[in-house]
């Protein structure tokens, strides 16, 4: 059955910081929410319904925030959705605000993801204890560390290659007003940061952010009166278990299958050449080459070799996280709602300093949970074919 | 015996919640005993402040002062209070609109019966002694009760910004018959794992279904306690609530007979020497101290074996 087109016409997001004590939760939000509103040139009034992500309550200790945040966000009188699915969030709460305007159900949806991790501690809420299993859990960064090694092993990826990776996404914050760590990074710094989960460094790993995102979805009439829509060309979410015997983490099966999908929807054959900007959720640095082959951007186990030749560096084949990506931004449930709404802002040629010249298709990825969760969409200055 | 085993795991953390200029203007009245509601567009006044007008969906910046007397426009009785409430014997939440305002809001009604409250009762603030700008300052009392000193108002200069919110939540953990059935080998000194009907891969712990074919997988298999390293992480962080201090080697450890890798410590090599393919065997804690616990086993330490070829556990990878 054919969807209906779509495009955002609004994107808003916060200034991105280790701690937003100036604003509550809906304060947050609606930071988010006001600036893509404006970019959209409508108000509250006209959305038809509110769709809200984020990732898990014990971040912030608040069960169900959207309960509390229906009025302030509002939704009063609208329908009020909530999405989870830990830390692809972000880009599924997108895709279900989508699919209610492709559905036809309405024609103009506000979507909202956020987190507020100054509120509590991730590394904590991520690593409570379950009895009479051995403790040696240690947050997002033990889980992800052993399956980067597996891929380093795998690929045999020379060891700087997380390093190139971190530089270049540090180094492309500086042109993202937004952006929570804005700072120029060399290799050589990333390298002689601390290893802490070996082989993750500090400088390789993503901050803890408090920050929030939001994208106003349209029908193809109302997209019409926009000046620069961002037509959604895919859309596609995959899930697998967390664990299961001989799955791959490294190059996992519900992402392969996504992409697969993804390029399939919007008429893509070589996603390379055909995609001109590509929004990664990149929280280690080693994840970009990971992502880039599980996504087809590279064979398999070539993934780094695009890293190191420079490739995914603004004016390289494929421009990976001209935004500063998540390495630079982690406000964990909006992350995903970033790379995704970054991705529309490259088409419609509003990425500000961080621009790629002439961007016409993005990609914006997110993944979540223990790699088992994935959501993608791609999206273009043009209005689609298909 | 209990098919299943379980234990108490509790999930406490102190919230810090950054309260925003509105709930923060309601908050530094509450430390300087005074009641600020605002004044939404619609004209009614409301109390605590909504955030966001409810019509116009603008940030409220119209605040009203409002007195310390009310009206209970309806309330429940708490005949068995918990932990953290106001009150350690019972006694009544109330809906209560504060003279002036055009809504109620709900707190503590100091009354030890429920005879001594009714809908239409005036009450009044009784302010703490030391308020720190959260809602426990306040609680209300008839307003026929004998006066008690009423605290001066005061004001500061800084405005409250963030409250510290405890969470505090005990849970019972239980473990699935099939986990409960590994953990009751373990406290035997055995490591019990089980098969799938349908793929034949074996699953230690096992759970109650194959996750790739969906199928119980019944057939008890029961693992040696040597194993071969597939892949590792070293770690150097120290965080909130870590139960092992490090550094230390979490690593996944592919027993002999299975075919997923159990997560567990590596310990007696040096840190630099573990490597994948590297050959463990566990080092079981002394009988005495054994459990229904996987922590029955101490560490893994290297059997001086050979290193497992790479073919033997890429598929781990």
């Amino acid at each position: 059955m054919a969807k209906m087109p779509a495009a955002v016409i609004g994107v808003g997001q916060t200034h991105h910081r280790a701690k937003r004590e100036d604003v509550s939760m809906a304060g947050l939000c609606r930071e988010a929410m006001d600036r893509a509103l404006a970019d959209a040139g409508m108000t509250l009034d006209e959305i038809d319904a509110i769709v809200v992500g984020k990732a898990p309550d014990l971040f912030e200790g608040v069960m169900m925030p959207e309960l509390y945040l229906a009025e302030a966000l509002g939704a009063a009188g609208k329908p009020l959705l909530r999405v989870h699915t830990a830390g692809s969030v972000g880009g599924s709460t997108a895709i279900v605000a989508s699919s209610l305007v492709q559905s036809g159900v309405h024609r103009k949806v506000l979507t909202v993801a956020f987190e507020k991790q100054s509120e509590s501690n991730a590394m904590w809420a991520l690593s409570v204890p379950v009895p009479f299993v051995m403790p040696v859990h240690a947050g997002a960064g033990g889980y992800f560390a052993p399956h980067v090694r597996s891929y380093i092993r795998r690929s045999g990826a020379p060891t700087h290659i997380g390093a190139i990776v971190a530089a270049k996404d540090r180094t492309n914050a500086l042109d993202n007003p937004y952006a929570h760590l804005r700072e120029e990074k060399t290799v050589d710094a990333v390298l002689a940061s601390q290893m802490l989960w070996d082989p993750i460094r500090y400088e390789e790993t993503c901050p803890s952010s408090d920050g929030a995102c939001a994208l106003v979805i349209a029908a193809e009439d109302v997209a019409a009166a926009s000046p620069n829509p961002a037509w959604i060309h895919g859309t596609v979410m995959r899930s697998e278990p967390t664990t299961a015997a001989e799955r791959d983490q490294v190059n996992p099966q519900a992402g392969r299958d996504a992409a697969a999908a993804l390029w399939k929807q919007a008429g893509i054959t070589n996603p390379i050449e055909e995609i001109d900007a590509a929004e990664i959720y990149v929280p280690f640095s080693w994840f970009e080459p990971m992502w880039l082959e599980n996504l087809g951007f590279a064979a398999e186990g070539a993934g780094w070799k695009l890293t190191e030749a420079g490739e995914t560096a603004r004016g390289g084949r494929i421009p990976v996280n001209c935004s500063g990506g998540v390495l630079s931004s982690n406000p964990i449930g909006a992350s995903g709602m970033l790379r995704f709404g970054e991705a529309a802002l490259q088409v419609r040629g509003a990425a500000g300093d961080h621009q790629v010249d002439g961007a016409r298709r993005a990609l914006g990825h997110a993944y979540g949970g223990g790699s088992q969760f994935f959501s993608m969409w791609v999206v273009g200055a043009d209005k689609p074919t298909n | 015996m209990s098919r299943t085993l379980s234990a108490p795991v509790t999930v406490a953390f102190d919230y810090t919640r950054s309260v925003g200029p509105v709930l923060g203007r309601f908050l530094t009245g509450l430390r300087d005993a005074t009641f600020v509601g605002a004044r939404t567009s619609d004209g009614r006044v409301v109390v605590p402040p909504p955030e966001f007008d409810p019509v116009t969906h603008a940030a409220t910046t119209d605040f009203v002062d409002l007195p310390d007397t009310g009206t209970v426009t309806s309330w429940t009785w708490v005949s068995e209070p918990v932990a953290g409430q106001p009150f350690d014997r019972p006694f009544a939440f109330a809906l209560v609109t504060l003279d002036g305002a055009d809504a109620p809001f709900l707190h503590a009604v100091d009354v030890t019966s429920p005879e001594q409250i009714s809908t239409g009762m005036r009450v009044r603030a009784r302010w703490a002694a030391e308020r720190s700008g959260q809602m426990t300052d306040v609680v209300f009392e008839p307003a026929d009760a004998p006066d008690t000193d009423a605290p001066a108002r005061a004001t500061a200069d800084d405005p409250v910004t963030g409250i510290v919110t405890p969470v505090h939540l005990d849970y019972t953990y239980a473990a699935s018959p099939e986990e409960s059935a590994f953990f009751r080998g373990l406290a035997e000194g055995r490591i019990l794992g089980q098969r799938c009907p349908t793929c034949q891969k074996v699953y230690v712990p096992p759970r109650p279904a194959c996750p790739t074919d969906g199928v119980p997988t019944v057939e008890e298999v029961e693992l040696s306690d040597t194993g071969t390293v597939t892949t590792f992480c070293i770690v150097n962080v120290p965080f909130l609530g870590q139960k092992i201090a490090p550094p230390y080697v979490s690593a996944y450890i592919l027993l002999d007979g299975a075919d997923i890798a159990l997560q567990h410590l590596i310990l007696d090599i040096p840190v630099e020497e573990i490597r994948m393919g590297l050959r463990v065997k566990a080092v079981w804690k002394p009988r005495e101290e054994w459990g229904t616990t996987i922590e029955n086993i101490s560490h893994f330490a290297p059997t001086g074996d050979p290193d497992a070829a790479y073919e033997t556990y890429q598929h781990h990878l």
